[in-house]
């Protein structure tokens, strides 16, 4: 018990020695150098070891990332491979697809030239996936571009006005369930043709989700933007281009990510009618010549390129996004 | 005639609408305020303090009654009006000097690109902010852009400066630092004031009067305190005055014994 022999105090913080309870009055104590010069600079000497590290830790970073994906890859192709390749299984497995479809895969660009004048593609039909896909892209490049240019235009429309969104909205929210092939018979007899009418169903399509969320987000516009709009007495010209554009575009974005996805589904069901050409006549064809493999090749090409797209228009929105 | 001030509030109703019938937030407030004078509105949470200060705005119309401002009747919103809005509400699209430039471009008509960017850049120096002109308000501290806020107020020259809690969402040591800032403005601008607080020091050290509402439904003027405080007023060396201690008094007496925080006593 030799701590007895220290005398404790009962204080309000508990039973202390008196040593710590004698410092009764609260004095500031200046911390010591608190004025002084700063001390002199140290010379820095530059570390060269780092670097090699740093390089090891970036790959080790992107293996992490890509690692799993291929590991999946790898073992669905193996599961795949292993479930189809018995005999009696009528389902080609990769191997098949690889060595029948061979001339598919590894001339994706026949019947495709580029010149001075630009790319051409040739007339009749004979042309490799990636030729097909360079058609439906051109396809699906006029139909969304109409329906971001309309839509957008409606979505600030029915955004602003609650009379023209309680007018247009549920038009609106019944035709947008309507699937792609539906409008197909419709699109047929306004056109007449099969090239409008292929690009009438991909615009017909992708307009909805870029209609609904502009809408969405010209309605959310904080309360205290449009506060200051008001203080500032910005006519609505200013309004529109300082305030409210610069406000919606991330759902602007949003509406056009969905969009581009959507156009990109609809596409096959245009190129149906269409004929000919185009990555969706591409599967037709190959479905109608029992060339299941080369649905498989397309089936991939069209995920891809969906893929693609879907990064760029969503990597365009940020980069707008900053902007504003 | 009968003289009026320079801000007069005659007879301010203000009452929404709603399923029951017409909510009266806030009723009969008269409240005259002088050219240069610095006024605090002070009230619970609801007492309808952001109303009258909106009314005086523009942005919301009384149900009945009238603001006069230099003699016209105010009828909508503008910029001889300036709002310093609490969450500060840049746009954050815009660098911090566009933010002000938007309201110098509205504002200082007929001046030259060049006398324009000068003004922006001085405003920006009275809140010493210049440094973070280029940065857009995302990158800034909370209390870095209610500086710009104040900066884009004031830029736009207003006949009223209207402060809705401009500091209530800060911490309090930047509040204090920015309270300083602002006495510092107004010694040099002499602006007409209303500010919106429920933080009774910031009222008594900032505002020449307090004006205390009651609590709503209808709530309206109950008391109105002038500050006899000499300026510049310190902080530290103000809680030594009689003066500042007999007025704080005198506010916490009415907000906690007279007309305690309804939520408190429902509860």
């Amino acid at each position: 018990m030799s701590s007895s022999s220290v005398p404790l105090i009962q204080t309000y913080a508990g039973r202390l020695p008196a040593h710590v309870v004698s410092g009764q009055e609260a004095q500031i104590i200046p911390y010591p150098n608190s004025r002084a010069p700063a001390p002199p600079p140290v010379e820095v000497v530059k570390a060269t070891l780092g670097r090699p590290k740093l390089r090891f830790d970036f790959l080790g970073k992107f293996g992490a990332t890509v690692f799993p994906t291929l590991l999946m890859l790898i073992t669905l192709l193996a599961i795949w491979e292993i479930s189809c390749s018995s005999e009696g299984v009528s389902f080609p497995s990769p191997s098949r697809v690889w060595s029948e479809s061979h001339d598919v895969i590894v001339h994706p660009l026949k019947g495709v030239s580029i010149d001075s004048s630009g790319l051409h593609i040739a007339e009749n039909g004979d042309v490799g996936i990636a030729g097909h896909i360079i058609t439906s892209l051109k396809r699906v490049a006029l139909g969304y571009g109409l329906s971001a240019i309309v839509g957008i235009a409606l979505g600030i429309l029915i955004g602003q006005s609650l009379f023209s969104y309680r007018a247009l909205d549920p038009l609106f929210q019944v035709l947008r369930t309507v699937p792609p092939l539906a409008w197909l018979p419709i699109s047929l007899s306004i056109f007449q043709d099969a090239g409008p009418s292929a690009v009438f169903l991909i615009f017909i399509t992708a307009i909805w989700p870029v209609i609904l969320n502009t809408a969405a987000g010209v309605q959310t516009i904080p309360n205290t933007y449009r506060n200051v709009a008001k203080v500032l007495a910005l006519n609505p010209f200013e309004y529109f281009v300082r305030v409210m554009l610069p406000a919606t575009v991330p759902h602007m974005f949003t509406g056009l990510r969905i969009g581009i996805g959507m156009s990109w589904l609809a596409i096959v069901a245009a190129e149906m009618v269409q004929g000919g050409t185009g990555i969706g006549f591409f599967i037709w064809d190959s479905y109608n010549s029992s060339l299941l493999t080369d649905t498989i090749v397309a089936l991939i090409w069209i995920g891809m390129v969906g893929f693609s797209l879907d990064r760029i228009v969503a990597f365009i929105g940020r980069r707008v996004a900053r902007q504003a | 005639m009968k003289h009026r001030s320079f801000l007069a509030l005659e007879g301010i109703n203000v009452a929404f609408p709603t399923k029951t019938g017409p909510f009266v937030a806030v009723e009969e407030v008269d409240l005259s305020i002088e050219k240069g004078q610095f006024v605090a509105l002070i009230g619970h949470s609801g007492c309808g303090k952001s109303t009258l200060l909106n009314v005086i705005a523009g942005l919301q119309k009384p149900t009945r009654g009238v603001v006069f401002l230099d003699g016209d009747v105010i009828e909508k919103p503008g910029p001889d009006r300036a709002v310093i809005f609490q969450d500060h509400s840049l746009l954050p699209w815009l660098t911090v000097e566009e933010n002000v430039r938007l309201a110098v471009d509205k504002t200082a008509q007929g001046k030259t690109r060049a006398e324009r960017r000068d003004w922006v850049m001085h405003n920006l120096e009275l809140v010493q902010m210049a440094h973070a002109a280029a940065k857009r308000p995302g990158e800034l501290s909370g209390g870095m852009k209610q500086r710009v806020g104040i900066a884009r107020a004031i830029a736009m020259s207003p006949r009223v400066l209207l402060m809705d809690e401009p500091f209530g969402a800060l911490d309090a040591l930047t509040r204090a630092s920015l309270q300083d800032a602002v006495m510092a403005l107004q010694a040099q601008l002499n602006n007409t004031v209303v500010m919106i607080t429920h933080d009774v020091d910031e009222a008594v050290l900032l505002a020449d009067r307090v004006v205390m509402m009651t609590n709503g439904p209808a709530a309206t003027i109950g008391e109105d305190l002038t500050i006899d405080l000499p300026r510049p007023r310190d902080r530290i060396e103000a809680t030594e005055i009689p003066a500042y201690n007999h007025a704080r008094h005198e506010i916490l007496h009415f907000l906690h014994q007279r007309h305690s925080n309804p939520l408190d006593r429902a509860a």
